[in-house]
């Protein structure tokens, strides 16, 4: 038998490509969409008792009942006060401190087995300790937030300081820069990022400590509204406190993200 | 402004206290609106003498006098292989910065920068961030923001090494022509021997690790100089004549990082 030569064709052929990120809004409604539909379904005609899993459609007239009533205000104003006040305190003694330890040795040597001792401590667990310290009022919950808050920011501060490019500090330096400068014109821009993600991190500690504090210890805010929900079986308005709280925490990722944007320049994002 | 380093040692300290000689004792003047070139083997110490130079690293002994009429200008500036400039800062903002941080009037320093900007032909550009130029534009940027400063000495480290060889050869004739118009003090380092000819008055040729001077050669070659002089036969035989004198410091310090496993 004449031996053919063997021809090995192979043909790549074209294919139609998905383009990037094709499956996104569409998908993403309605996965949202699906859960609450489904969820609606199983309430109404699943026969599961609105005392346990309420249909949305009732959580909604209750989450309307508490707005127009005033309550989801008084509720939200308390706790984004506690918030705010927790974070801003948290995040700015964190930013202070942890860009002293960064650049300056002693304070690291001083500061950094502070950290490393108490970051583990759940940081719940100290409200106790500031009722006793700042009595039972607004004082020792913004102050447990705070702390929470405190420690990713310094954490990432102290990082992205020490992480700067440090052909960045020569160019400043041979520029003329003085010591000060060199910190608040590169060091501080150059861990801006990084600073952010504690930040990120800082914004969820205050909402999830906001609501522990005022589960413990309080007769307002969102934490508090759960609590006494839960306590008398209202689970419409339990499950309205919670869209309130999931709300909050979008609201609160979107505004730092906004932030970050504006404030982080000359990076592609 | 002349700068004359006078018997300058460096050594460093390794983690583990072992002393690694980088500079044994270099003796080298620069003269007034001189371009001079610090040529040398891999790790011959020539960027730490420039770093020496510019005030950010001291030398273990010896000294580095700058002589002349500084006019109250800042003693040097520096221009480095990876750019270092600002991300977060515009172009016209990392050129302004070295008169922001001498606390010269906003007005003033931006109409300065915007100058510098135009002169190494960026206009346009002002309001654009680094990540946003090619590396031959930050690198021009790079040396707009030494210039915004007018240095008495300009120092150059290995200012071209990271841009391909066609930028290279674009702002090889750029530096020139900023030098020609300019006529700073400049020390610059280089592993580009057609490079520190192009450019400079003189080349200095450094020996392996400890660096120190081995042979300073004058370039014959009058000025302006163009890109035609790379293409003159005396332009290679002058370069052959200098990697002569280096190549074998260079295979000597080739064979010496193999030989007991140290980084050159």
């Amino acid at each position: 038998m004449a031996t053919e030569a063997r021809r090995d064709v192979v043909v790549l052929e074209a294919r139609a490509e998905r383009a990037e990120g094709g499956w996104g809004p569409a998908v993403r409604a309605a996965s949202l969409a699906g859960v609450v539909v489904a969820w609606e379904l199983g309430a109404r005609l699943g026969g599961i008792p609105a005392v346990f899993l309420p249909p949305p459609t009732a959580v909604a007239v209750e989450l309307l009942g508490m707005a127009t009533g005033g309550e989801l205000w008084r509720s939200l104003q308390a706790s984004l006060v506690r918030i705010v006040l927790g974070f801003l305190l948290g995040t700015g003694v964190g930013v202070v401190v942890g860009t002293v330890a960064a650049v300056s040795p002693l304070a690291e040597a001083v500061v950094d087995p502070l950290i490393a001792a108490t970051y583990p401590i759940p940081k719940i667990a100290l409200l106790p300790l500031l009722v006793l310290w700042l009595g039972i009022g607004e004082a020792s919950k913004v102050a447990v937030i705070a702390i929470g808050a405190f420690f990713p920011v310094a954490v990432g501060t102290m990082a992205g300081i020490r992480g700067t490019d440090p052909q960045l500090v020569r160019a400043a330096v041979s520029l003329g820069a003085s010591p000060f400068q060199v910190v608040t014109k590169v060091r501080l821009p150059a861990a801006l990022p990084v600073m952010f993600a504690g930040f990120r991190l800082a914004a969820g500690m205050s909402l999830l400590l906001v609501v522990s504090a005022e589960m413990i210890a309080a007769a307002t805010g969102i934490g508090f509204t759960i609590l006494h929900a839960g306590d008398l079986m209202q689970t419409s308005k339990l499950l309205a406190a919670i869209v309130v709280l999931s709300a909050l925490g979008v609201l609160s990722t979107w505004g730092l993200q906004a932030l970050e944007r504006k404030v982080v320049r000359g990076r592609p994002h | 402004m002349q700068v004359r380093f006078e018997s300058v040692h460096k050594t460093y300290r390794r983690r583990d206290g072992t002393e690694v000689p980088a500079l044994a004792g270099v003796d080298l003047a620069v003269a007034s609106s001189e371009f001079v070139s610090l040529v040398g083997p891999s790790g011959c110490g020539k960027s730490t003498l420039l770093l020496i130079a510019a005030g950010l690293l001291p030398p273990t002994s010896g000294r580095v006098v700058f002589e002349g009429d500084a006019g109250g200008r800042p003693r040097t500036a520096v221009v480095f292989q990876e750019f270092a400039l600002f991300p977060w800062r515009t172009v016209l903002d990392n050129v302004a910065f070295g008169l922001e941080v001498r606390g010269v009037a906003r007005a003033e320093r931006l109409e300065r920068a915007a100058a510098l900007v135009r002169q190494v032909g960026l206009s346009g550009f002002e309001s654009r961030y680094p990540h946003e130029l090619s590396g031959g534009m930050r690198q021009r940027v790079g040396i707009a923001r030494a210039l915004c400063v007018d240095p008495a000495v300009l120092l150059m480290d290995e200012p071209l090494s990271a841009l391909d060889a066609q930028t290279r050869q674009l702002l090889q004739e750029d530096i020139l022509r900023l030098w020609e118009a300019t006529r700073k003090t400049v020390l610059y380092v280089t592993h580009n021997i057609q490079e520190a000819v192009f450019l400079s008055d003189r080349v200095v040729v450094m020996s392996r690790r400890p660096g120190r001077v081995r042979e300073v050669l004058p370039v014959p070659f009058p000025r302006p100089r163009t890109e035609a002089l790379l293409a003159d036969p005396e332009f290679g035989r002058f370069c052959h004549r200098i990697w002569s004198s280096l190549k074998e410091e260079a295979r000597a310090a080739l064979e010496e990082t193999h030989g007991d496993g140290s980084p050159a």
